[in-house]
This record gives C-alpha cells, sequence and structure tokens, in this order.
C-alpha cells in the first residue's frame, strides 16, 4: 500500500508545478488569486497523503489547521480587491 | 477470512483515491487550458471539491480497518468544512473580480 | 441574564468542550487520561464562549419545525452528491475534449425562496454543481454565469434544485 500512496503524492506535486504557471504568468492579479487559492487546497490533500506514507497521524492536525487558514486567506484577498480596504466602519 | 477483507479494504481504498487524483489532474488541467478567468474558475472550483472528497474518503476507509478512530472522525471534519469553504472561496473571487469590470468571454474572440 | 441567554451559553460550551476533547483524543493514548489536556479544553472552551455566544448560532428563536426541516435535509444531501458526480463528468469530458465545446454566457433570475438559510443553501448547491457559479445575490434576484447551454437550461426552465429546496425549508 505504500507505493500507491508514494505513486499518488507524486501526481499531486506534479498538479501544484502546473498550477504554479498560472500564478506566475496569468494577466492581472485576479487570475493569480485564483491560482493560490487552487494550490493552497492541493497543498491540505498532499499533508494527509504524505502523513499516511510516514505513518504519523499527526500530519492530519496540521491540514485542519491550513485549510483553515487557506479559507479565512483568499476571503480576505477577495474582500481587498472588490473595495479597496479590509475593515470598513 | 481475514485476508480477504483486507484485500477488498485495499481495493476500494486504491480505487477512491485514483479517482480522485483523476479529478485534480482534469482541474490543473483546465486551469491551463481555458481562455478566460471566469471559465478556468469554473474548471478548478469544482473538479478540485470533488476529488480531494474522495481522496479523504479513500483514506478514512484505509485507517477505519486499520482502527484508528480519531483519525477518521478529523478527516470526516475536513471533507464537512471543504464542502462549504470552496464554493464560497471561489464565489468571492468570483463577484470582486464581476464588481470590478473583468468582460466575460464570447466564443470567437482571442485568449485572454 | 434571562434564561434563552442561559441555555445558549451552556450549550455552546457543552458543543465546544465535546469537540476539542475529540480532536485532542486525550482517551486513546494507551496511559490514561491525559489531565493537562482536560483543564486546557475547560479554559479554551471557556474563552471561545465568552467571546461568542452573543451571536446566538443555535437559539435565535426565530425558527418554528427545526427536526422537520433536518429530517428533510438529511435526505437532500445524497441527491445533491449524485448530481456532483453526474455532472463532473461533464467538465471532465469538456476540458479533455480536443475541440473544447464551452459557450459561457451570464443569465439572471428570482426566486421565490424568502429566508436567508434556504437562499445561502441555494446558492451553494448552484456552485457546486457543475456548469453554473452564482455571482451575486441581491434581494431575491441571482446572477448567475454558466457554462454551456445544458446547464443554464436545467436552471432556468426545468427549476429542479429551487423545487427540491424549497421542499427542504417547507415552501419557504
Amino acid at each position: 500500500m505504500q507505493e500507491v500512496f508514494l505513486a499518488i503524492g507524486m501526481t499531486i506535486a506534479c498538479t501544484i508545478l502546473l498550477s504554479l504557471y498560472r500564478a506566475v504568468s496569468g494577466p492581472g492579479v485576479f487570475n493569480r488569486a485564483a491560482a493560490v487559492n487552487v494550490i493552497g487546497t492541493k497543498v491540505v490533500v498532499l499533508l494527509v497523503i504524505v502523513g499516511y506514507i510516514f505513518e504519523r497521524p499527526m500530519f492530519v492536525d496540521i491540514a485542519i489547521a491550513y485549510a483553515a487558514l487557506n479559507f479565512i486567506g483568499t476571503l480576505l484577498m477577495s474582500k481587498y480587491l472588490e473595495r479597496g480596504e479590509v475593515c470598513s466602519p | 477470512m481475514f485476508a480477504l477483507i483486507e484485500t477488498v479494504v485495499d481495493v476500494l481504498t486504491t480505487a477512491f483515491l485514483i479517482f480522485g487524483a483523476f479529478f485534480m489532474v482534469t482541474g490543473a488541467i483546465g486551469l491551463l487550458r481555458f481562455p478566460d478567468f471566469y471559465t478556468r474558475l469554473h474548471a478548478t472550483g469544482k473538479c478540485d471539491t470533488l476529488g480531494e472528497v474522495a481522496i479523504l474518503f479513500g483514506c478514512m476507509i484505509y485507517s477505519a480497518y486499520h482502527g484508528m478512530p480519531f483519525v477518521v472522525f478529523k478527516l470526516l471534519c475536513i471533507i464537512l468544512f471543504f464542502f462549504i469553504a470552496n464554493p464560497t472561496g471561489t464565489h468571492a473571487i468570483m463577484k470582486a473580480a464581476y464588481k470590478t469590470g473583468v468582460k466575460p468571454w464570447r466564443v470567437g474572440e482571442e485568449r485572454r | 441574564m434571562n434564561r434563552k441567554d442561559f441555555l445558549s451559553v451552556v450549550v455552546t460550551f457543552l458543543i465546544m468542550y465535546v469537540f476539542w476533547l475529540l480532536l485532542s483524543a486525550c482517551i486513546g493514548s494507551h496511559h490514561g487520561i491525559d489531565y493537562i489536556r482536560v483543564v486546557g479544553g475547560l479554559i479554551c472552551a471557556g474563552i471561545v464562549t465568552a467571546f461568542s455566544h452573543k451571536h446566538r448560532l443555535l437559539f435565535t428563536g426565530k425558527e418554528e419545525k427545526v427536526l422537520t426541516k433536518a429530517y428533510r435535509f438529511i435526505f437532500y444531501v445524497p441527491w445533491l452528491l449524485w448530481q456532483i458526480i453526474l455532472a463532473n463528468f461533464d467538465v471532465a469530458y469538456r476540458v479533455l475534449h480536443p475541440k473544447m465545446p464551452i459557450n459561457p454566457r451570464i443569465i439572471e433570475f428570482d426566486t421565490t425562496l424568502r429566508g436567508d438559510v434556504s437562499r445561502t443553501t441555494l446558492a451553494n448547491s448552484i456552485t457546486l454543481t457543475p456548469g453554473t457559479i452564482t455571482i451575486e445575490v441581491k434581494g431575491s434576484r441571482f446572477w448567475v454565469h454558466a457554462i454551456a447551454d445544458k446547464a443554464a437550461e436545467a436552471l432556468l426552465v426545468d427549476k429542479t434544485m429551487q423545487k427540491k429546496v424549497a421542499y427542504v425549508f417547507m415552501e419557504f
């Protein structure tokens, strides 16, 4: 079963590299913001699979924390791009 | 007898993992191929959600058989959070682009 | 502090504490109960409850017949999962086809749903099923970006999803 997890982990790492191309060369700021959101999603999956490869169940806690951080970061970025400020009185 | 159940669990886990990885690769290819910002968000915001849920469900089955009950609960929490958070993030960034004036693409124009 | 405030504080504290105990796994670590995690959970759950019990997620006093709606919602989720799987195959076909048959446009329509929770459920379901993404919601008017003709028609002409959400939340 270790070989299956290793193969899936390498596939997801390759898709992260593919999305990095869109983050570097997207024309404008919205393409780059969307690509960063996608990379955050794939990193959560990669963390869980690496936890299964090394047989340490602690990586799932880190994945929960990073999923919450990525969500808040995307919402904050889109709020700033829409209004020009983050906290409106 | 237990060897049979272990083989069935292994086959089910591999099937879910390959199903999820196929949809994640499709999402990344869609991010590169589509001609406009709005259509690229279509490809990633949906295929990514389904692929991630499938991969985490396969890992849940694997660790439910090998006797780690707390890991099953934590993975279930991530899955429930993802069903609500990923579409909301996609909608938020698309609303910001629409309000700022990014024009949608029609058939027959060039790539942007 | 009247009775409803006290009830909401107690329920919020209990839910936060049970969630902490399940996430930190203080029972199954093979050498008994770890008292540092138990006491730390009391402190952290107390701090979170002190900051957030005024926002009242559960006992807002505005909804009725909650059990019927929850029971119908449990039957709505498998239908949604099946629609997600079916239509994701359609998006994968459009991505991998060498000619890429897409035809995007923006459509707008009105709904008859009236509450906040049911409109949020409808917007989330529209974004989850492939082919459509909700762009904006203003009052009861939805702006939706669709990627092909078939998906846009299923939302405007058939109205299957709106009827199902209205049935779950009892014709809001």
